[in-house]
């Protein structure tokens, strides 16, 4: 079946689903979010049967879109990611309803549910995409569909604030993208990355600043989306203010493609030493300093969504690690890898986040004061959820940063790695703040520890799956480099 | 299947166990260490060696093919006196353990967890199991010391847990520095052929690998000027946790200092010999004056444990040079588990007691306590190294070994280095003594009066434990010639 049929059948599913929601009176809302995931399941079953020889090679699509391994790879991940994020949504419903304007018959919250699926959508075609208009539109698809998610709890002041923020740096940084776009366009002639790379090649020395000055453009524009330092400053606040399944979806979709939309540029422009070098030492001192930053500002939060923020920063700054690395092979399943192993755990947390603020109502460090003793599985789950992103051996976050420090290493970038190091440290410390929570601190005054946080069987069945993927990758990780590209 | 991969399973099966059935916890963790006990001593009586540098009751899975990630057990002499020791120690510290009060599942559930890391850390021949399982114990602790530790647990326990990650990270890089400087085109993490490589001389692992291994291993083992989170964290602790600890947990960095850094840093360790001598002065004289200064039992223990790793480290030293003090830092292993395992037990069962370790508060306590302080006069001689302990052959074997180590020139740095070293006992004695008196003997105040002896069941681990340490310190032999074979000098 021809590849470019996953993403038009999901945007109609999406479709379908807004026009039945308006329609359908009287039916649950929970239906349209039960739709929509038997909507991505169908879908990420149908990525099994593609084959990318079906595409018309003559169709004016191939230049702009591509079904290599890389991109069936995160098609897959994507729509995985999408999934959890669903059911997150559903969970969800009770605490969105309480900020939107009409609390009745949970008016306004079926949009909710169609929503991530045209997120969903284009962020595999962004994986595909092999040219800078492909790469915008569908950035901007997916952007668009982020910005309404975002702003979706209108009576909550934070969300509105985040959604205000990611709107205009959101619209800053496409713009910046759009005038690096122009720059290698006006100069190389072309927009598509195959023909890109065959321009720079012959490229005379002398054109080269303003092809170096459009790419820079191009990096902030990319930076910002993956929550690279200096570019991270909407993270934060965004990701506090968010829903918290729009927080996970951001944390872990939006960044995965950031860094594949990354690899494609920067492969177009490797075939000349002249970019890459220096691309390859940019991205090094990014590496560096979203490390630094993101471990370091982690350390003082006191609201464990705005934690979590910082340390997607920090992770950020591992993969821009393995990237800055890719001179020495090996990088490229590093990254996938870490990229893996980071949608496993991070939806583990936000999984177990949502059980925890919408039976407390709230998502405060000192709200898990004492989690061991009303639900001992769920303190569990969370424990394992971030010792996996401290990177502790036996979960899949050991083998995440394994790779990426041994690829760092082979590559020779001492001083990164030391700086990495630095960073596991301050990791270790507000990590285990969360642990020290669940097991040392006793509950907050005025509460019993009959307030249990009781879970739903769909979100138990999550947080298992989960949890026993982030044991098994702990300890056998081949089976996801057999799905590897 | 091999029954190296019970002595892993049992525990963590146990641990499970202990989760889910926390009314039954004490039963079941006695079972399963005992089980485990029992394994490990029908190991070490049925192991014949397979030769030099070979190692026995192998199994291999294979994890990553791709990077030479091997699941891969297997036990030579050496590993098999240090799995003797992590199974005795285990046994003892689940039997001496004071009644943990609130949420006994999670108390021994993470004791469990403690000795499952070091039964696979010691058996596992694949490095990158070997790190990996040690790192297993590292949250066990952080939650013991900060649920059921004393003093200031907090502080300690975030202290502790941030340094050791810190050291086990910086020793990661250093062990895939030297996985990446392998020869060869085919990826491995196989210990033998790592040892293999660096007896033959065929590697030359880059200066910062060595220093990375050195911190990193350092830290763990307390080598000073990273000792400082080893007292603190071992007075607070909960007392099986720093038996555990301090016992066995501990000498996993020395286990990976003598088997991977000797055969293959000779270079850079006759390089930088003089730093690490002076280092070792260090952890003997420094900390054990310092030692002398302490005013609580629990911390004079915790400091005392400390400045015993310099003996270790100065046979990791001389180790370059010969065998004997290499096995003499094997043997003091054992001794020094053992006895700094039994005091840790004495002093928890005295702080179950009287609810005090101040020596300004305790006093005559022999008179209430008469097997107490018999078993403490004991482990406390033990600990000094006098003659009839395993600490005894084992320190003699280290300070002749460093000694000839430093070749002929007359007062070289190993040969001052060792008569500080021996200074150091005097030292121990000094405090050792000293607690002995302000504990037990002289004046009692009146409070203490009604105090009642340990029971035996309290009692009974602190004998088997001297029990063992003194058929090693009578008949040395036993476990020389376990080491000696794995432990030869490149």
């Amino acid at each position: 079946m021809n590849p470019i049929l996953l993403e038009t059948i999901l945007v109609c599913v999406g479709f379908l689903l807004l026009l039945a929601e308006a329609f359908a009176g009287g039916v649950r809302k929970s239906v349209f979010g039960y739709g929509a995931m038997v909507g991505v399941f169908g879908v990420f079953v149908l990525t099994f049967w593609i084959d990318a020889a079906a595409m018309n090679s003559e169709a004016a699509y191939s230049v702009y879109y591509s079904a290599d391994d890389l991109a069936v790879f995160f098609k897959r991940f994507v729509l995985l990611a999408t999934f959890c994020v669903l059911l997150m949504a559903v969970e969800f419903a009770p605490v969105l309803q309480k900020y939107l304007p009409s609390s009745a018959g949970g008016a306004g919250l079926g949009e909710f549910y169609c929503l991530p699926l045209f997120a969903c959508a284009g962020m595999m075609w962004l994986v595909s995409a092999t040219d800078f208009i492909m790469i915008f539109v569908s950035l901007e698809l997916v952007t668009v569909s982020f910005y309404v998610m975002v702003a979706y709890m209108r009576k909550n002041a934070l969300s509105l604030e985040a959604g205000v923020k990611y709107l205009i740096l959101g619209a800053l940084s496409t713009g910046v993208l759009v005038y690096g776009i122009a720059w290698i366009f006006g100069i190389l002639g072309t927009t598509n990355l195959v023909g890109i790379s065959q321009a720079v090649a012959v490229l005379p020395p002398e054109k080269s600043v303003g092809v170096l000055f459009g790419l820079g453009l191009v990096l902030i524009s990319l930076g910002f989306k993956v929550a690279a330092v200096p570019f991270q400053f909407w993270v934060p606040d965004v990701y506090q203010g968010a829903p918290t399944p729009v927080t996970a979806y951001l944390s872990v979709a939006s960044k995965a493609v950031g860094f594949v939309v990354l690899m494609r540029v920067m492969d177009a422009f490797f075939v000349a030493p002249y970019y890459g070098d220096r691309l390859l030492s940019t991205v090094a001192f990014l590496a560096g300093m979203t490390m630094l930053l993101g471990n370091l500002a982690a350390i003082p939060q006191t609201n464990f969504k705005r934690l979590l923020a910082y340390s997607s920063v920090a992770h950020a700054g591992y993969l821009l690690m393995a990237l800055a690395s890719v001179a020495s092979g090996g990088a490229g399943y590093a990254i996938a890898f870490y990229l893996v192993v980071y949608l496993i755990m991070t939806m583990l947390a936000f999984a177990v986040t949502i059980v925890v603020s919408k039976s407390l109502g709230g998502d405060n460090i000192s709200d898990f004061n004492g989690l061991s003793k009303r639900n001992p599985w769920l303190a569990l789950a969370m424990a394992i959820g971030v010792l996996s992103l401290a990177g502790l051996p036996f979960t899949a976050g050991f083998f995440g940063k394994f790779f990426v420090f041994v690829s760092a290493l082979d590559a020779g970038l001492y001083w990164l790695v030391g700086i990495g190091a630095f960073s596991v440290a301050c990791g270790f410390y507000y990590y285990l703040k969360v642990l020290r929570a669940m097991y040392w601190l006793p509950l907050s005054i005025g509460e019993s520890e009959n307030t249990r946080c009781s879970i739903s069987l769909p979100l138990g069945a999550l947080l298992v799956v989960l949890v026993v993927l982030t044991l098994a990758l702990g300890v056998f990780p081949s089976p996801v480099f057999a799905l590897m590209p | 299947m091999s029954p190296l991969l019970s002595l892993i399973i049992i525990p963590l099966l146990s641990a499970v166990t202990c989760f889910l059935v926390p009314s039954r916890a004490r039963f079941t963790a006695m079972l399963g260490t005992s089980l485990n006990f029992l394994l490990c001593v029908g190991l070490v009586v049925g192991y014949r060696p397979a030769g030099d540098g070979e190692f026995s009751f192998l199994m291999q899975w294979p994890v990553l093919p791709g990077l030479g990630i091997h699941f891969l057990l297997g036990v030579d002499g050496f590993s098999l006196v240090m799995l003797l020791l992590s199974g005795v120690v285990s046994l003892c510290a689940v039997w001496a353990s004071p009644d943990p009060g609130k949420s006994p599942g999670l108390y021994f559930g993470n004791i469990l967890l403690i000795s499952a890391g070091v039964m696979g850390a010691f058996t596992s021949l694949d490095v990158f199991f070997f790190y990996a399982f040690h790192e297993l114990a590292l949250i066990p602790t952080f939650l013991l010391i900060g649920i059921w530790g004393s003093g200031d647990r907090q502080a300690v326990a975030w202290k502790a847990t941030i340094y050791l990650a810190f050291g086990s990270f910086v020793l990661l890089l250093g062990l895939i520095g030297l996985f990446l400087a392998m020869p060869g085109d085919t990826p491995t993490f196989d210990m033998r052929q790592w040892i293999a490589v660096g007896r033959l001389g065929e590697i030359n692992p880059p200066a910062w690998v060595y220093f990375a291994l050195l911190f990193g291993f350092g830290t763990l083992v307390s080598l000073f000027p990273f000792h400082t989170w080893a007292p603190a964290a071992y007075a607070s602790a909960p007392s099986p946790a720093s038996m555990l600890h301090a016992g066995v947990l501990k000498k996993f960095g020395l286990y990976g200092l003598l088997r991977l850094v000797v055969p293959i840093f000779p270079g850079a360790m006759i390089e930088w010999a003089n730093l690490l001598l002076v280092l070792i002065a260090c952890n003997i004289l420094y900390v054990g004056y310092v030692t002398m200064a302490q005013k609580r039992l629990d911390w004079m223990i915790g400091y005392s444990s400390v400045m015993h790793m310099g003996y270790l480290f100065l046979g990791f030293a001389g180790g370059i040079y010969n065998t004997l003090s290499l096995t003499g830092a094997g043997m003091l292993i054992f001794g020094h588990g053992l006895s700094v395992a039994a005091l840790f037990a004495l002093a928890g069962q005295l702080r179950a007691k009287t609810g005090t370790l101040e020596f300004s508060e305790l006093g005559g306590l022999g008179r209430v306590m008469p097997m107490a302080g018999l078993l403490f006069g004991f482990a406390t001689m033990a600990s000094i190294g006098l003659p009839g302990f395993a600490n005894f052959a084992g320190e003699v074997m280290v300070f002749f070994g460093a000694f000839a180590g430093g070749g002929e020139e007359f007062l070289n740095a190993f040969q001052v280095v060792t008569v500080a070293a021996v200074w150091g006992v005097v030292i121990s004695a000094v405090y050792g003594l000293r607690a002995y008196r302000w504990v037990f003997f002289g004046e009692m105040p009146e409070r203490w009066a009604g105090l009642k002896d340990c029971a035996p069941g309290a009692l009974m681990p602190v004998v088997l434990l001297i029990v063992f340490s003194m058929i090693v310190g009578f008949y040395p032999q036993l476990l020389i010639s376990l080491l000696t074979p794995s432990l030869l000098v490149p």
